[in-house]
């Protein structure tokens, strides 16, 4: 059979044209090999790490947050399990039902379950969401029972912040609070800071070591699918915890101190003398640290805000007061740097003229004449009038200074507010007016532009009773088990037997009848301590007032009263401690201050014998006594 | 010479036909099919359910229709190409009467016992019309007007109701074996020209028309890191995938991409991604050479073949095989803007695996009655 002469050609063109489709097709996987060529060889790698990148995700693990403890382990800021309740909302085929259910075992405000709702509804349905924290254990419990009951809610346990001691140390440790987005701004790079829950210290030494406590962040590498879901751990560093912070306050000092000055404005600063370690330093009233972690409510806040006594002020670093009488042991020193006797009297009748100026003794009628250990023992106003008056205000101010009044130490508490000691340039630059000697005669007394804190007496004193070492307070032995570095402290310029004649002075106040403060005296042998009373004038008291008779403190409304301090060291033999306490518009030093401070450092001295044992102990802690020896030794040779 | 008489009539006998058969090609086929069977078991974690398992049976059902209907005379198939068309076109259109929506495009019509996709059937039905068609026109008839009217509606009809579904994918494999088949029966060149010249004038007619999804794909295929989370995500995580398997894969079923689910539609449109990522590219080029030399025995079968429809017809089956394979994996590379068309004989999915291996039986009868002259009445 012959074939068609048209399907002839018509097979021509078809081959023709089957070959030009062949050959496109060739073309085609020519096309697409270089094309998979290109992706999977050249640019293999480049793919391979955003591979990587898509299936691996970095969670950040929080450290434990360091603890704080005092001198002996006692735990001052630690971290308590948080029993709370988490939702995972794709188990749950009704959450607003779970909500209701779990509403019977915990309360649950209409505004709350809006946020909760809110959140279920914003956050991957695998994504656990808080629903409730800080549960009793009872309720806790109650919602382990009912699971079954409570489909897609699960309890759950995380760690919060937890101060024991609550308000007893609460200016000192401070507290924790949310991440706020200036925190985030101050350091970006800390990855730490986003995540939820997060909590960084705000105030005290949370604050001042938060970098310190908050320890490494630790990762797990999770592999994940396209929509976050966890499928696996790949592997878990879990970070460093926190270092653990140890102190150098004695919480049962503390304690007793706190509880001593309970309903005052008040503060009171226990130093030892060789070290400056702060045993106790307390400011009353005080707040709550554990509220400022799920955020204090706003009217418990707003208490706080308008209490008079001011809870949030650190009163022993940020408290200014005029020094009183305290300062007189200032004006003693430099009277005798100045070359006065110690030994003359000036002779007191109640009051001292200076051109048509009178100024009076707290004392009517007078004290006689009185030396300086008199004086000193009697707080005769006359006589440091007369001494000021002799000496000038530019060496009582060089003194003030060298003794630590009118400066900041770098204490390790933030806030530290440095007062006045006033000088000639100062009041130029202040109120551009010169100097009066009036103004002389006033700051001999204490008074005047004067102000002190209560750690800046207790540093003076400290610095008066161990022989003129310039001690700093310091508030760390040890951070994440390394002894904090404690520098000498450099001498004062200043002749011991000058000391020696203050602390005799301060001796009459408190162990010789008629001192000031006889009636507050330690009586115990071997305890006994060496104080100075002051009572700061909060009012000017007029010419008139005075003429009838100046009123009684108690006859005052509490803001007019007058601030009660006292100083003092202890043992009066062999000076180991000092502390400072300031009652605000307490009345009188002598009345009001000294009977705390006393029973305040008889517990610092019956606690000592504790530290002397635990100091030895070989389990704790080096302690510090190599350095305290040396300067001990210098106090008894002046 | 050999006796030609021998297959000129009517009555080959079946053995003969077995005999004829061309094994090699199902044998490409299968091996295919395997490589698509691993890759739906590693898809499914290591299971055979829900997807591997039913693929194979499809597969096995696709033997048995590609064996039956490459046994059909090739005649009968050339009687039967109007009226198969003219079933398709009403399937086509019923579905946008009474179809249901599924991947927001109207494509599937549910017989009770089958979800059809009848533009699946009309893929094989336009081929077998087409070559019935120029089957009956002598060369120098292929380039008059008036007898491209006829065959220009064929396309056309089905074209305008598949995009209307709408289902893009399809009417541009619709369109391109048309014109395959066009091409092959010898029509001039000037119409190709002349055709082209009117596609690139239609375009911002045809920009129109396109749903926002369509041209979401066309910006995201021109920048895919524009939107690297939303419209691109696609076309970015499968470049990620396939580049991340580098020369040799990652292993069998350890495909980051794929089983954390960063790949999108990994059973179907995107499992060439997939085998490139577990497999490498070994593996992917391994695949693409069966596809070649798959085509290699298609187009061997229509330059053999001794009558004009089966010319056409293997070419066309030829033809739209690669496109499908090249239009899934140039999309899958990034090459092409994501339409939804599959991978032939590796993608899930039943309608098409069996429209494919209906194809193949056309081509296997193609094969077998290649010595077959059919005169042109």
């Amino acid at each position: 059979m012959a074939i068609d002469r048209r399907d002839t050609s018509r097979y021509k063109t078809f081959t023709r044209r089957a070959i030009i489709l062949g050959g496109a097709q060739a073309g085609a996987f020519l096309v697409l090999g270089a094309r998979m060529y290109y992706l999977q060889i050249s640019k293999s790698d480049e793919y391979r790490m955003l591979s990587e990148e898509n299936r691996i995700n970095v969670r950040l693990i929080a450290p434990l947050r360091g603890r704080i403890v005092d001198r002996y382990g006692t735990v001052l800021a630690s971290n308590r399990q948080n029993y709370r309740a988490v939702m995972i909302s794709e188990q749950t085929p009704d959450v607003q039902e779970t909500l209701n259910r779990l509403a019977r075992i915990v309360e649950i405000t209409a505004d709350e379950q809006k946020k909760i709702l809110r959140d279920v509804a914003r956050a991957p349905r695998f994504i656990p969401v808080t629903v409730t924290e800080n549960l009793t254990w009872e309720q806790f419990a109650q919602i382990n029972i009912n699971e079954p009951d409570l489909p897609g809610l699960q309890p759950d346990v995380g760690e919060t912040r937890y101060y024991p001691f609550s308000t007893q140390l609460a200016h000192m440790v401070g507290y924790v609070t949310p991440v706020y987005q200036r925190d985030i701004d101050k350091s970006p790079d800390e990855p730490l800071l986003r995540l939820p829950g997060f909590r960084v210290g705000k105030s005290g030494l949370e604050q001042t070591y938060d970098t310190v406590l908050r320890g490494q962040a630790g990762a797990s590498h999770v592999e994940v699918n396209a929509y976050g879901r966890v499928i696996r751990e790949l592997s878990k560093d879990n970070g460093k915890p926190g270092a653990e912070v140890v102190l150098t306050i004695d919480m049962e000092v503390q304690k007793y101190a706190c509880e001593r000055l309970e309903g005052e404005s008040a503060s009171a600063v226990v130093m030892d003398i060789h070290s400056g370690e702060v045993i106790a330093c307390v400011s009353t009233p005080a707040f709550d640290p554990n509220q400022f972690n799920t955020g204090y409510g706003v009217a418990a806040y707003k208490a706080l805000i308008d209490n008079p006594y001011l809870p949030l002020t650190n009163k022993s670093q940020a408290g200014l007061y005029p020094p009183g009488s305290t300062f007189k042991m200032i004006t003693s020193i430099a009277a005798l740097r100045k070359g006065i006797n110690p030994r003359e009297t000036v002779h007191c009748n109640g009051k001292y003229a200076l051109g048509n100026h009178l100024f009076h003794c707290w004392k009517k009628g007078g004290h006689g004449s009185v030396n300086m250990h008199e004086a000193i023992k009697h707080s005769c106003d006359i006589y440091f009038y007369e001494m000021a008056k002799r000496t000038g205000i530019d060496e009582i101010a060089k003194a003030a200074s060298e003794f630590g009044l009118g400066q900041t130490y770098d204490f390790e508490v933030p806030g530290e507010k440095p007062g006045i000691v006033p000088t000639r340039e100062w009041k130029r630059a202040a109120t551009g007016e010169s100097w009066q000697q009036g103004e002389t005669l006033i700051s001999g007394i204490g008074q005047g532009f004067l102000l002190t804190s209560p750690l800046q007496l207790c540093v003076m004193m400290s610095r008066i009773a161990n022989g003129g070492m310039a001690v700093k307070p310091r508030l760390t032995r040890a951070i994440g088990g390394e002894l904090v570095p404690m520098p000498p402290a450099p001498m004062i310029d200043v002749d011991p037997a000058f000391l020696k004649v203050v602390q005799d002075g301060m001796n009459g106040v408190s162990n010789e009848p008629g001192g000031t403060a006889f009636r507050s005296r330690i009586t115990e042998a071997g305890f006994e301590l060496a104080g100075k009373t002051g009572s700061a004038q909060v009012r000017r008291i007029s010419m008139a007032e005075r003429d009838g008779g100046v009123r009684k403190n108690e006859a005052l409304a509490w803001r007019l009263r007058d601030h009660a301090l006292f100083v003092c060291f202890a043992p009066v033999d062999k000076p180991q401690y000092a502390l400072s306490v300031v009652i605000e518009h307490g009345g009188s030093g002598s009345g009001a201050a000294a009977p705390v401070a006393r029973d305040i450092m008889l517990k610092v001295l019956k606690r000592n014998l504790v530290r002397e044992q635990a100091s030895l102990h070989p389990t704790d802690l080096p302690s510090h006594e190599g350095h305290s020896h040396a300067p001990h030794s210098t106090v008894e040779q002046g | 010479m050999f006796d030609l008489t021998r297959f000129t009539g009517h009555d080959m006998k079946i053995g003969e036909k077995l005999t004829e058969f061309n094994w090699g090609l199902l044998f490409l086929i299968t091996l295919v099919s395997c490589i698509g069977f691993a890759m739906l078991y590693s898809v499914a974690d290591g299971s055979f359910s829900p997807w591997a398992m039913r693929q194979m049976i499809r597969f096995a059902a696709g033997v048995v229709i590609m064996i039956g209907v490459a046994l059909i005379d090739i005649r009968l198939w050339m009687r039967a190409a109007y009226p198969m068309y003219v079933v398709a076109l009403m399937l086509v259109a019923a579905v946008d009467i009474v179809g249901f929506k599924g991947m927001g495009a109207q494509r599937w019509l549910d017989l009770g016992f089958i979800q059809l996709q009848p533009s699946e059937v009309m893929k094989v039905a336009l081929l077998l019309a087409l070559a019935r068609y120029f089957h009956g026109l002598a060369l120098d008839e292929v380039s008059r007007i008036r007898n491209l009217i006829v065959p220009l509606l064929l396309v056309v009809v089905p074209v305008g109701l598949v995009v209307k579904q709408p289902d893009l994918g399809t009417a541009i494999l619709l369109t391109i074996s048309g014109g395959t088949i066009f091409f092959a029966a010898g029509l001039a060149w000037r119409y190709f020209i002349i055709g082209g010249l009117a596609v690139l004038g239609a375009i911002p007619v045809i920009w129109d028309r396109l749903h926002d999804y369509q041209r979401n794909r066309v910006f995201t295929f021109l920048d895919p890191e524009r939107d690297p989370l939303g419209a691109g995500y696609h076309i970015l995580q499968s470049k990620i995938a396939l580049g991340s398997g580098g020369l040799f894969g990652k292993g069998f079923m350890a495909g980051s991409q794929a089983h954390l689910n960063f790949l999108p539609e990994k059973q179907t449109d995107f499992i060439f991604t997939m085998l490139g990522e577990e497999l490498g590219f070994v593996g992917g080029l391994f695949l693409l050479t069966l596809y070649c030399l798959t085509l290699i025995v298609a187009f061997n079968t229509a330059l053999q073949c001794r009558n004009q429809f089966g010319r056409l017809l293997a070419i066309g089956v030829a033809v739209s095989f690669f496109f499908y394979v090249f239009i899934n994996t140039a999309m899958v590379m990034g090459l092409l803007p994501v339409v939804g068309v599959p991978l032939p004989l590796v993608s899930y999915g039943g309608t098409a695996m069996l429209s494919l291996m209906f194809a193949f039986g056309l081509l296997q009868s193609c094969h077998i009655h290649r010595n077959l002259e059919i005169g042109r009445n």
